[in-house]
């Protein structure tokens, strides 16, 4: 090192002797604070390694004696939530939710937890936003097919529709026409169909569909087609359509039937998480009052 | 028979990549292939017009090889220019999501073009800011002639064809959905051999140095290229569904992937972002401010401390998620104790202005160089603190983020890369100094000003979105959604587009600036090689 050692003019430091495109080094010793603090970081490192898992061996890693893991923390709150929230989960499950007060804590639990028990259980067919899709039903609008009060809701979650789970699920069938009826009766039907939603149509088929109408249809769906809220069976008057509304796939479900189901949740979900999912669903917007005794 | 290799292959090439266009499975693949064999074909026509000429060798003036180091300053500049105005308009798209276009979709989409923007900044401003530095300095502090004849023109030009292939593979849609790896499997290969001749390129002229000892920058830039041609390697370790598409499959899976991931990615920081970097702060520092390093005792430590601790930081990226506590605790103490070696750099670089602090007042290219410095400490304080998991309860996967990388992006990568082009440029072109150093000034304020707006709106709406997200009622329910942190983060998100701007503006100012010192009148002075020896 000292074969061109010199002194720097400006601090008074000796320099390496090296030199590379004229750049020099002084040899001043290490900053002492931040050789402490680096020994700090490290002591610090070390003592945190002891206190939490950190080393790798055979088998597993070292726990840490703090006992310490980020999944047990996450447990540790929900327990400790779901502890504070014990009394209001009570109160929601034996409340009746027609006469629940919505400034009271067990609506505001209800309406919150049942937001996220829906997320969890029902987005995934009705959509995040409870819009629903092709098949399955927006939750959003005024239209119900089984009943948008909190009991009929309540009643549809608790048990489902056309599964063979729930002996008390809701239950329907719309028959096969595609069996019974002539391609020629059908096209005429959908016509009527058509007119009666108020779409663009064949007059003349719309009145021959009339009958076919009548004779086949008009006993679950309705003279007018305003459907039936006890067998589940849709207004086809208005322009809500699960399955769509265009001429080919109405007649796609008079020929072949649909048949859409939804599991039972009360195996599933709490009392408590039942009633607040049915209560979030009823205050999405299109929820009824019960009807009038 | 050099002479008839340089028609030879570029025409197979040519003609390998007419056929794997005519094959192609997806629309990246087709245009590539089609790029490739319009280049090959160009240099085969060019080797066959030109074979047989004499050789016309012009002698430097310096004895060093800078014409790929001044065609390296033209390259980082431009590529500078497109990164940050790839940065401001998706800062845009951010708070203007109209600007998504619906008749530019699926190209002109925010997912594509952030991944433009990221390599533009890191690989193609940073990389060809690095690769030209590397190449200056080395020949410089080792007194020897870039190694290996044209092979600087080969890293060169292998370097943009990587930057080509990468961004408009981004825009058609080929990406292996890793952060600060998405270039799909042929454009990692190809990179991989172009790496290989920066090594050898950057390596030999080390060996055939003529001074004894090898300079500290020279350190920093070696561990630089070699440990990037791992991470490389490693991370991008995959199976191409077909040899005619561009879609390809990790070989690793799951959490283990995610490791890998941020191993690389982190390291990218550490090594690409810092390490080269600091390369050039050793060389650039010490020059401009005509004064010695500040300790050399200083720079082994901290060199090497910085090397062995950074490689095992990669899980602080990876907090609460499916990765083992215990590989998230490591990441995190060895970010700890990364704090003070990466400070180490910091210090040695400022206190190597002791006896020159006046040039503060009088040289904007030493301001812009300590300015850099400056947010370099920053940066380094404040990721080892984001580091702590609980601190990073809040932080992860928030604006914060996004400002902190900023904040040594645009502080400590961007300035430093601006005083070695402000300091290069009046060397390698011969010219007394730059054209106008009142412009010089205005790009300081601009990009310091902007840099203060980008990484301050980025606290604010990065710490707000963290609260929000983890506000609970008195029940424990979530109060906010998503969309709600969304708008309330849209002042920000246009102060963030302002700094953004004023940072853009700056570099707009430096590319003219450098563009009339190039145009300016005759060489004042030529320098000369100097070997210490």
């Amino acid at each position: 090192m000292a074969d061109n050692v010199t002194k720097d003019p400006a601090t008074g430091v000796d320099t390496t002797g090296h030199e590379w495109d004229g750049i020099q080094e002084l040899n001043n010793p290490l900053p002492r604070w931040w050789l402490w603090l680096f020994y700090a970081c490290i002591v610090y490192a070390l003592l945190y390694t002891i206190a939490y898992p950190a080393w790798p061996l055979v088998n597993r890693a070292t726990g840490g004696l703090l006992g310490y893991s980020t999944r047990g923390e996450v447990a540790a709150e929900i327990e400790r939530v779901e502890a504070q929230n014990a009394e209001v989960a009570a109160e929601l499950a034996a409340a009746d939710l027609t006469t629940l007060d919505p400034s009271s804590a067990a609506f505001h639990y209800g309406m919150a937890g049942g937001a996220a028990v829906f997320r969890a259980n029902c987005s995934q067919c009705h959509g995040a936003g409870a819009a629903g899709a092709v098949g399955y039903p927006n939750l959003l609008d005024d239209d119900w097919l089984w009943g948008g009060d909190l009991a009929a809701i309540e009643y549809t979650v608790r048990h489902g529709i056309r599964n063979e789970a729930d002996f008390d699920a809701r239950y329907s069938e719309m028959p096969v026409f595609g069996d019974m009826l002539e391609d020629a009766e059908i096209a005429s039907v959908v016509e009527h169909v058509l007119a009666i939603s108020g779409a663009e149509h064949d007059a003349a088929m719309a009145e021959e569909g009339a009958v076919v109408f009548a004779d086949n249809c008009a006993s679950c769906h309705g003279d007018a087609g305003t459907g039936d809220r006890e067998q589940g069976a849709p207004n086809l008057t208005d322009a809500i359509w699960l399955y769509g509304g265009d001429r080919e796939t109405i007649t796609e479900t008079v020929t072949y039937s649909r048949y859409g189901v939804m599991p039972p949740w009360a195996p599933r979900l709490s009392e408590a998480e039942i009633k607040a999912v049915a209560l979030y669903v009823h205050g999405l917007g299109g929820g009824e009052d019960a009807p009038a005794e | 028979m050099w002479e008839v290799l340089k028609i030879v292959v570029p025409g197979l090439i040519a003609l390998l990549a007419a056929m794997a266009a005519n094959w192609a499975h997806d629309l990246a693949y087709q245009v590539h292939a089609l790029l490739i064999m319009v280049i090959a074909g160009v240099v085969c026509l060019y080797s066959i017009r030109t074979a047989g000429e004499p050789k016309i060798d012009v002698p430097s003036p310096t004895g060093y090889m800078d014409d790929v180091v001044r065609a390296g300053v033209i390259a980082t500049t431009f590529w500078g220019v497109v990164g940050f105005l790839a940065g401001v308009f998706i800062a845009l798209q951010l708070a203007f999501p109209g600007l998504n276009f619906d008749w530019g979709q699926p190209f002109t989409n925010f997912g594509r073009l952030r991944p433009l923007h990221t390599s533009a900044v890191i690989f193609a401003f940073g990389g060809n800011a690095l690769i030209m530095s590397s190449f200056y300095i080395v020949q410089r502090t080792s007194g020897a002639r870039l190694f290996g004849g044209n092979l600087g023109w080969f890293v060169f030009w292998g370097y943009q064809l990587f930057i080509v292939l990468a961004a408009t593979g981004y825009l058609l849609g080929a990406t292996q959905s890793k952060e600060y790896a998405e270039p799909e499997w042929y454009v990692d290969i190809w990179l991989t051999i172009v790496w290989v001749a920066f090594l050898v390129a950057f390596l030999g002229t080390i060996i055939k140095r003529k001074e004894k000892h090898i300079y500290v920058a020279n350190w920093f830039l070696l561990s630089f290229i070699i440990t990037v041609a791992m991470l490389h390697i490693v991370n991008n370790l995959s199976i191409p569904v077909s040899i005619f598409g561009s879609k390809s499959v990790q070989v690793f899976s799951g959490v283990q992937d995610a490791m890998t991931q941020w191993w690389y990615g982190h390291n990218a920081v550490g090594f690409f972002l810092t390490a080269g970097f600091l390369g050039m702060m050793y060389y650039f520092v010490p020059k401009q401010a005509e004064r010695p390093v500040y300790s050399y005792k200083l720079s082994i430590i901290h060199f090497w401390a910085l090397i062995f601790l950074y490689i095992w930081a990669g899980p602080h990226h990876l907090h609460y998620t499916a990765l083992p506590d215990w590989a998230s605790t490591l990441g995190m103490v060895f970010s700890i104790m990364l704090w003070m070696p990466s400070w180490g750099g910091m210090i040695n670089g400022l206190m190597t202005l002791q006896g020159a602090w006046d040039k503060l007042r009088t040289d904007p290219i030493m301001r812009m160089l300590v300015i850099s410095l400056a947010f370099y400490g920053m940066s380094t304080f404040e990721g080892p603190m984001m580091s702590i998991r609980a601190v990073n309860s809040l932080s992860h996967y928030t604006d914060w983020t996004i400002g902190h990388v900023h904040s040594g992006a645009l502080g400590w990568n961007g300035m430093i890369t601006f005083g070695a082009l402000y300091f290069l440029t009046p060397r390698l072109w011969g010219r007394a100094g730059m054209y106008s150093n009142a412009a010089i000034n205005w790009h300081f304020w601009l990009a310091t000003i902007g840099i203060v707006l980008y990484a301050a709106s980025m606290w604010v709406t990065g710490i707000m979105e963290g609260l929000m997200w983890r506000e609970v009622d008195a029940q424990g329910f979530l109060v906010n959604s998503f969309a709600d942190t969304v708008s309330a983060k849209f002042p920000m998100y246009v102060v963030r587009a302002l700094g953004g701007l004023m940072y853009l503006s700056g570099a707009l100012i430096m590319a003219w600036n450098l563009w009339m010192t190039i145009r300016g009148k005759a060489p004042a002075e030529v320098a000369a090689a100097t070997p210490a020896e």
